[in-house]
């Protein structure tokens, strides 16, 4: 290899993603692009139409007999459990037996020689049920009586009914916070090639290698060490593969196994978006006491989940909604309680920001409240309950790294927040007098993100690293890859370890076989997590170069160096391909397996208390909108978004999420609804009818910035912070400024108190409440 | 069974005899070529990740445009090139600028919809290589990316055209070499089978006519932007099918007149609509996706009855008519009365639309409005087209049709009634808003609710009144892409 003088790809540098060129170029392969095995079958998923009911009977004849199906699998067939549930509940079937729990829980799976031929074999069941009561939103849920999924949570500070009845005003209010569905754009996908012994290894497009591993080892009774789950990368994640994947790999090993012949499955768009799990929609039921000045003095809130019918992942779900229920303001005395309700739909599931951002948006909405009753810029509100350090949150973590305020000065500056503020004023009272239709709407809200896994244990990561006696390097880490760049930071940690050119450094696929017991990618976690488990890696190699170097090299230990492309020997630079070859000739051991864990966090979910967070990331965003009265249409005329992702590793990656992030928070409180049948079905299951956000969507001006003087006050990946989910919250700002809009037309005398998403009808049938 | 489906993949000429008329463009390329570079990601035409350009022969020479593959069927592709992201390339044979451009902006994150972007985009590069960012967004209206927020690619698409470089492009280098090719594949009528599924292609219109005498329940495809979904989403047996969509391409104006023939695509109308109907220019920008756009006919969008329908609401208030053909025998409907009810049209077996004709209202008040929950490539809630004639200061005739009211595209009877004789004034449009609440029992469904449709459709008459009254009011949202 030439020397490497001039290095790209270190650490802190702006650096193209590694798969770029694949990506534009279309060689980029995911799991549906796999070179298929010689006899692959295709699984296909039989889904029920009721949203609960006992099955009576289930005619599959005609499924059989359909052109090209091998087979058909129910629940009897699993050699294992019938179970998927990532939580322990034993609650979450691959395929439903005796009752069916939502419109669209898979009952059976068809094996057919294609794809279109399982499908179409599918599609002939005839199964019959007894219809039983369902339940569809968690307030209905509660009406019946439904139970919840998983144990409820309360986080208590104080005492808050106290602080309510002593504070001198007091509002209380409903909010309904939509789902949203994920709408990654490679669908769930996976392919089970068998192998010898128990042996399967499944090519798959998840978030949670390790979690498919062990799922697939449950259905198929097996150890988890016959099975090996492997992952280039994905379509886009967003949480929908954290477990929702489990079910179709194990159907896709079922199969393999049973026939010994590849399997892959891979379901259609309207029934991916049918039989996989969500954002959770909420119902919150908050009140606030407040002084005249604006202060909270008292929050006292409950949180009803649509969890659907099974626990999954909204135990932690509704956890994050309440941990972040204050979002960046002090609440004196407070108590907010979690409800996941059970009901009969999808099981809800991960979801960037997994209940984050719907206990933040409730704290936007009691700060505007506030500041209505009190005639006052909501800004003004904010400023006055941020958070100081020092101060508790609800689950008793002391703030410490407080960086709002700095943010807020820059940000009002930059876009010009109070003469755009009184500019919007005046247009509304313009409008108010000339009989104008367009109103115009601004806000700017903050977001404080907490990171770590709220479940401890998750806060581990492991890596494996080798260097080749060429010098090249190849690298494992426990994370995936689905697009927001891991690989490319996590590779610009080793390279800037060995100060070797990144292109020295081959990113490899995750496998189950390199890394075990890995957590999912998730929680923003990813570079945090696999970045220091790279770096000790890479450290454990260096330290027995350096003790090599010193020995050969004639220097003493604290003279060897690693400078670009070289490792200086006192004065003596030497090449690192020549260092490498020396190395492996004295036989010097050039792999290392690394590992790392978050220091200093606890948890203690039965008393409400502990460190759950290793530290926080902030934001903040202006967004300032127009909105037709006539119609509800809306645009979003300008944002301007300033965020912290501490020292950033790689920049212009960082930027990509807070844009992506922000705009995909934009789509969940504005034109992305879903909408069931009273039957319970789904009629929002494709992009037909599901309405994610187009380039014509995104703001008109839009200023995205990082907070590039922040650094973590903790010892993070070279003091970087997370930066996938804190981001999609500053979407806020755009839902807050069409409220303004809306109150307008009223002069402000109330918020426009919309539910979300904030869809065109939502909007003008809050303009009319308001005009009388 | 007559002829192999010939036509051109990338620099490869195919010629296949075992094709059904269901096959679609996309399985054809993922699964019997395994190029793959082309991806599914919804198999309805709505996220634009298997967007591929083909290009065909026309009056004005060799035409390439961005189209989904997923719905597109591949018997649609006879004569035509198709060209798919493994073609692309720059003048050196390395990348080309349009991915370059991408990768040096970040326009990629998981890059799922990256290879759909860049065909969109090159079709843009192409066509149009002084596209601003609002052309470029009209562009992308059929391409989701979850990802990145489109900032990044907006800009990679900026930065590709100004860096230009369309005539050294290797389809513009090979344009007459493959417009040679495709002049001489054989033009007779193919007859092709897989299996029980069987697909024609007839050689012209009167071919067409023919063939509908033969056969008694064939499925017309012409942009297969409705039919494709019959198959990939509703899996239904449509064979035998016959191909229309390269029939039926004239258009004739007059002092008068525009007539269109059936097969003209929203795209290859669109300038007319922009010379002759600029009022209702928006509102066909906004009519699905480019891909879309490109595919999808007008004489299929009216065949097919649809209860919205995109262009019947603007047609039927501008009062045009469709000649209907059975063998050689013809009549003309208006377009109003086509519709019978949902589902239901003045349609008999053998014939088939043939030519619209919109008659040119000069000195007409005319609007076309589209509310959707997302501003493009969505079906709308409600859709609105007007059309007024005054004398003096009186309004003298008033057609005004609604979609997404009704079980089918309908007109207004009650409030046009409220407004003809009237003042041309506030207080007309006053009482045909009210008035329009009692021309209709719209539904409720995952699009809006009966009383959000009401409203609007209220509210639609009163911003015509703004528009045409308030000059200096800003009375529609301004989209204008800022600095």
């Amino acid at each position: 290899m030439k020397d490497e003088i001039a290095i790209k790809g270190l650490a802190h540098m702006d650096t193209a993603h590694d798969s770029a060129a694949k990506h534009v170029t279309g060689r980029a392969e995911y799991t549906d692009d796999l070179a298929e095995p010689h006899g692959l079958l295709h699984a296909y998923l039989g889904l029920s139409k009721c949203a609960h009911g006992r099955i009576t009977a289930m005619d599959l004849d005609a499924v059989r007999a359909a052109p090209g199906v091998i087979d058909v699998l129910t629940a009897a067939d699993l050699p294992g459990v019938n179970d998927v549930s990532p939580a322990g509940h034993h609650d979450d079937p691959v395929f439903a037996e005796h009752e069916v729990k939502f419109w669209g829980q898979p009952v059976f799976a068809v094996i057919a020689e294609t794809r279109d031929q399982a499908r179409r074999a599918a599609a002939l069941a005839k199964i019959s049920y007894e219809p039983l009561l369902h339940a569809l939103d968690p307030m209905g849920a509660k009406a019946a009586g439904m139970d919840y999924v998983t144990d409820p949570l309360t986080l208590r500070r104080g005492d808050a009914a106290q602080g309510l009845a002593a504070a001198p005003r007091r509002i209380k209010g409903r909010f309904g916070i939509g789902g949203q569905d994920h709408f990654y754009l490679e669908g769930q996908i996976a392919m089970a090639v068998p192998g010898e012994d128990e042996d399967v290894t499944i090519n798959v497009s998840t978030q949670h290698p390790s979690e498919v591993q062990h799922m697939v080892a449950h259905v198929l009774g097996v150890q988890s060490h016959s099975v090996v789950v492997n992952v280039r990368r994905m379509g886009g994640g967003f949480g929908g593969k954290e477990t929702q994947m489990n079910l179709f790999a194990c159907v896709a090993a079922v199969a393999a196994k049973k026939w010994n012949r590849a399997v892959k499955i891979r379901p259609d768009r309207d029934d991916d978006m049918s039989a996989t799990g969500k954002r959770h929609d909420f119902v919150v039921d908050y009140e606030v006491g407040f002084d005249d000045q604006g202060r909270i003095l008292a929050v006292d809130g409950d949180w009803y989940a649509r969890c659907g019918f099974s626990a999954d992942l909204s135990g932690p779900v509704t956890d994050r909604a309440l941990f972040h229920a204050d979002n960046a303001y002090y609440y004196p005395d407070v108590r907010v309680s979690s409800h996941p309700m059970r009901t009969n739909t999808v099981s809800n599931t991960a979801f960037r920001g997994f209940g984050g951002p719907q206990g933040v948006i409730v704290a936007e909405r009691m700060i505007e409240e506030i500041a209505y009753a009190l005639g006052r810029d909501p800004l003004e509100i904010r400023k006055a309950n941020l958070y100081q350090n020092g101060q508790l949150t609800p689950y008793h973590q002391e703030v410490t790294d407080q960086i709002l305020p700095q943010m807020f000065a820059e940000l009002e500056a930059s876009s010009d927040y109070h003469a755009r503020r009184q500019a919007v004023l005046d247009w509304n009272d313009r409008a108010s007098q000339g009989g104008g239709v367009i109103r115009k709407g601004i806000a700017l809200t903050p977001v404080k993100f907490g990171i770590s896994f709220t479940a401890t244990w998750y806060n581990q990561a492991g890596s494996l690293i080798h260097i080749y006696s060429d010098g090249s390097i190849a690298l494992n880490h426990g994370g995936t890859e689905m697009g927001q760049g891991l690989n490319t930071k996590v590779a610009q940690v080793v390279a800037e370890a060995f100060q070797c050119d990144l292109s020295r450094i081959k990113i490899t696929k995750t496998t189950t076989e390199k890394v075990p017991n890995t957590s999912a990618t998730a929680a923003s976690s990813g570079t945090d997590l696999n970045g220091m488990a790279a770096l000790d890696a890479a450290e454990q190699i260096k330290t027995r170069l350096v003790d090599f170097v010193a020995e050969r090299w004639q220097a003493p230990k604290d003279q060897v160096r690693f400078v670009p492309g070289h490792i200086m020997a006192g004065e003596t630079a030497i090449p690192f391909d020549e260092v490498i070859k020396a190395a492996y000739m004295a036989r010097i051991h050039l792999s290392a397996a690394g590992f790392y864990k978050t220091p200093k966090i606890h948890w203690d979910r039965s008393t409400g208390r502990g460190r759950p967070f290793y530290y926080f990331a902030y934001g903040a965003a202006v967004a300032e909108v127009s909105v037709d009265t006539l119609t509800g249409e809306y645009v979003i005329d300008r944002a301007d978004v300033l965020h912290d992702v501490g020292r950033s590793l790689n920049p212009i990656i960082d930027k990509g999420q807070v844009e992506g992030a922000f705009v995909q928070g934009t789509g969940w409180l504005t034109c992305e609804e879903l909408w069931w049948s009273d039957k319970g079905e789904l009629k929002t299951h494709a992009p037909s009818t599901y309405k994610i956000p187009l380039a014509s969507d995104r703001p008109r001006v839009f200023n995205v910035k990082l907070a590039d003087w922040s650094e973590n006050t903790e010892r993070s990946i070279k003091r970087s912070k997370a930066v996938g989910e804190p981001p999609f919250m500053l979407g806020i700002s755009v839902f807050e400024a069409i409220n303004m809009a809306v109150a307008s037309v009223a002069d402000y005398r109330e918020p426009a108190r919309l539910d979300a998403p904030a869809t065109p009808e939502r909007v003008l049938m809050g303009i009319r409440r308001l005009q009388g | 069974m007559t002829g192999d489906l010939r036509f051109l993949l990338n620099d490869r000429e195919v010629a296949l005899s075992a094709i059904g008329g269901s096959d679609t463009l996309l399985d054809f390329l993922r699964i019997d070529r395994r190029m793959t570079g082309t991806k599914e990601g919804c198999a309805e035409g709505d996220c634009g990740a298997c967007t591929v350009l083909v290009g065909r022969l026309t009056d004005q020479g060799l035409r390439y445009e961005p189209v989904n593959a997923c719905i597109r069927f591949l018997a649609s592709c006879h004569g035509c090139h198709v060209v798919t992201v493994e073609h692309l390339r720059g003048p050196d044979g390395g990348l080309h600028p349009i991915q370059t451009a991408m990768i040096e902006h970040h326009g990629s994150q998981c890059g799922f919809c990256t290879p759909g972007f860049v065909m969109a985009l090159y079709g843009l590069w192409m066509s149009n290589p002084s596209a601003d960012a609002m052309a470029i967004e009209t562009a992308l209206q059929g391409n989701l990316c979850r990802c990145t927020g489109y900032e990044p690619i907006i800009k990679a698409a900026l930065a590709a055209q100004a860096a230009g470089g369309q005539a050294m492009d290797a389809l513009a280098v090979e344009r007459e070499g493959v417009a040679a090719k495709l002049r001489a594949m054989p033009r007779e009528r193919v007859d092709v089978m897989k299996g029980a599924d069987r697909a024609i292609i007839p050689a012209d219109t009167d071919d067409l006519a023919a063939l509908l005498l033969e056969h008694e329940k064939p499925t017309l495809v012409a942009g297969a932007t409705d039919v494709g979904l019959w198959v990939t989403k509703l899996l239904r047996n449509i064979s035998p099918t016959i191909f229309i969509g390269h029939l039926m391409k004239g258009v004739e104006v007059t002092e008068t007149e525009l007539k269109i023939g059936a097969g003209v695509t929203y795209s290859e109308a669109e300038p007319l609509i922009a010379e002759h109907l600029p009022e209702l220019l928006d509102y066909w920008q906004r009519i699905a996706g480019w891909q879309v756009r490109n595919m999808g006919t007008i004489g299929g969008n009216i065949a097919n009855g649809s209860p919205i329908g995109d262009t019947p609401p603007l047609l039927i208030a501008l009062g045009a008519w469709i000649v209907l053909r059975k063998g050689a025998e013809r009549r003309e409907v208006a377009l109003q009365d086509y519709f019978i009810d949902y589902g239901k049209q003045d349609r008999a077996p053998g014939e088939f639309v043939e030519t619209v004709i919109i008659p040119l209202n000069r000195g007409a008040k005319i609007a076309g409005y589209k509310i959707s929950k997302r501003r493009d490539s969505d079906i709308s809630s409600v859709a609105m087209g007007l059309c007024l004639t005054l004398e003096g200061d009186k309004i003298a005739t008033a057609r005004i049709a609604y979609g997404g009211m009704a079980g089918t595209p309908k007109r207004a009877a009650g409030a046009e009634a409220a407004l003809v004789g009237q003042v041309f004034g506030k207080a007309a449009f006053e009482a045909a808003a009210r008035a329009v609440l009692s021309d209709f029992t719209p539904l409720s469904d995952m699009r809006a609710s009966a009383d959000y449709r009401s409203a609007v459709a209220a509210n639609l008459l009163r911003r015509f009144w703004l528009e045409q009254s308030e000059p200096d009011l800003p009375v529609r949202l301004n989209y204008a892409v800022g600095e």
